[in-house]
């Protein structure tokens, strides 16, 4: 590392952000990045898309005739970065895949202190293995509980769906949405994918709630969702609000600096005085 | 150092005569030898198992659960009864209150350990720990990040609090010319360790903030940093209290009792700071309270343990601070401080783990594999620290002017 680097590291370590490319931070990621658009009234429950999450990644492909996984609430996990589940609702029964939500201002990312978790330009949050120390820092911080850890490895990773990043950068779509037999799943820029969505709200206007699940939800997702029933029916949390999560701890981090600035000529000059009251006496 | 300490160190250099010196002292068996030996060696076997099989063979930690009793006891908690070293060289060295001078190189050393124990668990539950070089030399930054500040400042205070105590250390070795020069640096060390405690303190603190849909709104709040720093001092002086307590007992003869002030008016005056201290504490997490409009939250059994932690943990033992103070009873002063410290344990975990997702059903205990470990580092960590005071001139205040 060389001198500047050096002295760029104890500035950060000092004030954390101080870096330009910190600075500026989130304000430079475009608010138009890719994500996709889950219509759950068009989902059959079929779990192709955790078949091909699976055999894409090298981790659990369900044996869906025969596990009868449909039957509790499952989260994602280590061995799955992305699940199905069955929800029983006012209007009948419906199915929801979840996965990392790709948030626009991830928790995840902001949380990790070695930048392992990264959010993209194009939108997709990746996961570095390189980087990563296995604090789990990002698990604590999401919002949705999405990032997984491989407990039982000596050198274990982070589980987490990447919109299939590989994939993305050889021109294709995500395993997901490449199985969907429905069209359930539809990737694009989000923009787009909110058009669309207003416009299936807009036409079927007694098929949908009014409410686009993801489009504000923690600053926005990359990840959005359509739905027949208020989403707290079909596992959704609508507490979270609406403030990206990297704001709450913004306060903190912003104060940094002025303690840095402020304290220590402070403690000096009660020092100076201190001394002085001492020669006074003597 | 002793006379014939002197000597040997002038006749054999300063390599063998520590190699001398690491020969333990004294008998070997000691209660607290009997009972720690065989953990220490067990919480080592359980690290062995812990390298090899990962995380989940020995701890009770789960995808819901990324953070239990490592990081909420041991290194949340740990920090905060370790601040009672910045409060100390706060009001010795930059308010030059003599009356503190006799107990400021113990509690540097007890502050100075407990971090590089304490802290240094942190890097037990790192699932890959031989990464942690990456944000140390600049390979990967993540300036945004709580964690990284934290971190950074653990090391940063270490070596403050290194330079704080290393007059002692080269007294102890008889560099006479090093301990000059060191202690010429003591001011600006302090001065600097103080800026970073305040900072992380409070930045344990902040490490939660974005944890809010988990953590119970009782306790979440976004002053988190603000309450970790202000329960921070009660947290350290209460630690000294007891500390100093047990040390007058166990080190009874190598204590200096010429001591300009007797060692009871310093406990007196320590109570006194953590009278006021917890005082504000109680009166900030009142103001939230209130401010926060918490009067429906507080209809379940969630709201009874909110009341018995800030009742009988902070407005308790701070009314007995005060009246210890004023009726000079020590023994009222030492209850007080381990309520206080009990108190601040059930705080942090309260945070980092009790409340931790209580509106799901998944819940945590930590494994007998962790309290173990987290024994072992308490045991090590004193092994050291009388490995040290029976070796260095710690409590001796005299010598070192
Ligand atoms: S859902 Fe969680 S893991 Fe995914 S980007 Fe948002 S904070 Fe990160
Ligand atoms: S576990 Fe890895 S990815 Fe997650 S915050 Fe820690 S270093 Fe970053």
């Amino acid at each position: 590392m060389n001198r500047r680097n050096f002295l760029k590291a104890i500035g950060a370590g000092l004030f954390s952000f101080s870096d330009e490319e910190a600075a500026a931070g989130t304000k430079n990621i475009k608010k138009e990045f890719i994500g996709v658009l889950t219509d759950t009234t068009r989902c059959i429950g079929c779990r192709s898309c955790e078949i091909a999450c699976g055999k894409t990644h090298n981790l659990l492909v369900p044996d869906v005739e025969k596990d009868n996984a449909l039957e509790k609430e499952r989260s994602t996990s280590e061995r799955q970065r992305t699940v199905v589940n069955r929800y029983k609702t006012e209007k009948g029964i419906f199915y929801v895949k979840k996965q990392c939500m790709h948030c626009w201002q991830p928790a995840c990312s902001s949380a990790c202190l070695t930048n392992a978790m990264l959010k993209t330009r194009e939108g997709p949050i990746i996961w570095r293995s390189n980087m990563c120390m296995g604090c789990r820092f990002c698990m604590v911080s999401c919002p949705f509980n999405i990032p997984k850890f491989e407990y039982n490895k000596w050198n274990p990773n982070i589980v987490k769906c990447d919109m299939c990043w590989d994939r993305l950068q050889a021109g294709k779509q995500p395993a997901c949405v490449e199985a969907c037999p429905t069209g359930a799943l539809i990737f694009g820029m989000k923009k787009d994918l909110m058009e669309i969505a207003r416009t299936r709200i807009y036409r079927y206007p007694h098929k949908y709630v009014h409410q686009i699940y993801g489009e504000n939800e923690v600053g926005g997702t990359g990840w959005l969702y359509l739905a027949a029933v208020p989403f707290e029916q079909l596992g959704f949390r609508t507490d979270l609000g609406n403030l990206p999560y990297p704001e709450y701890t913004k306060e903190f981090l912003y104060a940094v600096p002025a303690v840095i600035l402020v304290v220590p000529p402070l403690l000096y000059g009660l020092s100076l005085l201190t001394e002085n009251d001492k020669e006074d006496k003597l | 150092m002793s006379i014939k300490g002197v000597v040997a160190f002038e006749k054999k250099g300063s390599l063998k005569y520590i190699l001398h010196e690491m020969k333990p002292r004294g008998k070997m068996l000691t209660p607290f030898n009997i009972i720690s030996i065989p953990i220490i060696i067990l919480g080592l076997v359980i690290l062995v198992i812990r390298f090899v099989k990962g995380l989940g063979a020995v701890t009770n930690l789960s995808q819901d659960y990324p953070w239990g009793f490592w990081i909420g006891f041991d290194v949340v908690t740990g920090v905060a009864f370790a601040a009672g070293a910045y409060i100390i060289t706060f009001v010795v060295y930059v308010m030059r209150v003599e009356k503190y001078h006799s107990i400021a190189k113990i509690t540097v050393l007890n502050g100075f350990l407990a971090y590089v124990f304490y802290a240094g668990a942190l890097i037990l539950d790192l699932g890959k720990p031989w990464n942690i070089v990456n944000p140390i030399i600049g390979n990967s930054f993540g300036y945004n990040s709580v964690l990284f500040l934290v971190a950074w400042h653990f090391l940063l205070y270490m070596m403050a609090q290194l330079i704080e105590f290393f007059p002692v250390t080269a007294e102890w070795l008889g560099w006479k010319k090093v301990k000059r020069f060191m202690s010429t640096l003591t001011l600006g060390a302090v001065i600097f360790g103080i800026t970073l405690s305040l900072l992380h303190q409070s930045g344990l603190g902040a490490l939660f903030m974005m944890a809010k849909p988990k953590i119970h709104p009782l306790w979440y709040s976004e002053f988190i940093p603000l309450l970790f720093l202000t329960s921070s001092i009660p947290a350290g002086l209460s630690m000294i209290i007891f500390e100093s307590t047990i040390s007058h007992r166990v080190f009874r003869d190598i204590i200096d009792h010429n001591s300009h002030t007797p060692f009871e008016d310093i406990i007196i005056g320590l109570g006194k700071g953590a009278a006021i201290s917890l005082f504000i504490y109680y009166f900030f997490k009142a103001i939230i309270f209130i401010h926060g409009r918490h009067w429906s939250l507080i209809t379940d059994w969630w709201g009874v343990w909110y009341f018995i932690e800030v009742f009988g943990f902070v407005l308790l033992p701070c009314i007995m601070y005060a009246n210890g103070v004023k009726s000079r009873n020590l023994g009222l002063i030492r209850s007080a401080a381990v309520i206080t410290m009990i108190g601040i344990i059930i705080n942090r975990l309260n945070i980092s783990v009790i409340t931790f997702n209580w509106n799901t059903p998944v819940k945590y205990f930590p494994s007998w594999m962790e309290i173990v470990v987290t024994l072992m580092i308490i045991f090590i960590e004193i092994w050291v620290l009388r490995w040290v005071v029976t070796r260095m001139n710690v409590f001796n205040y005299e010598d070192s002017h």
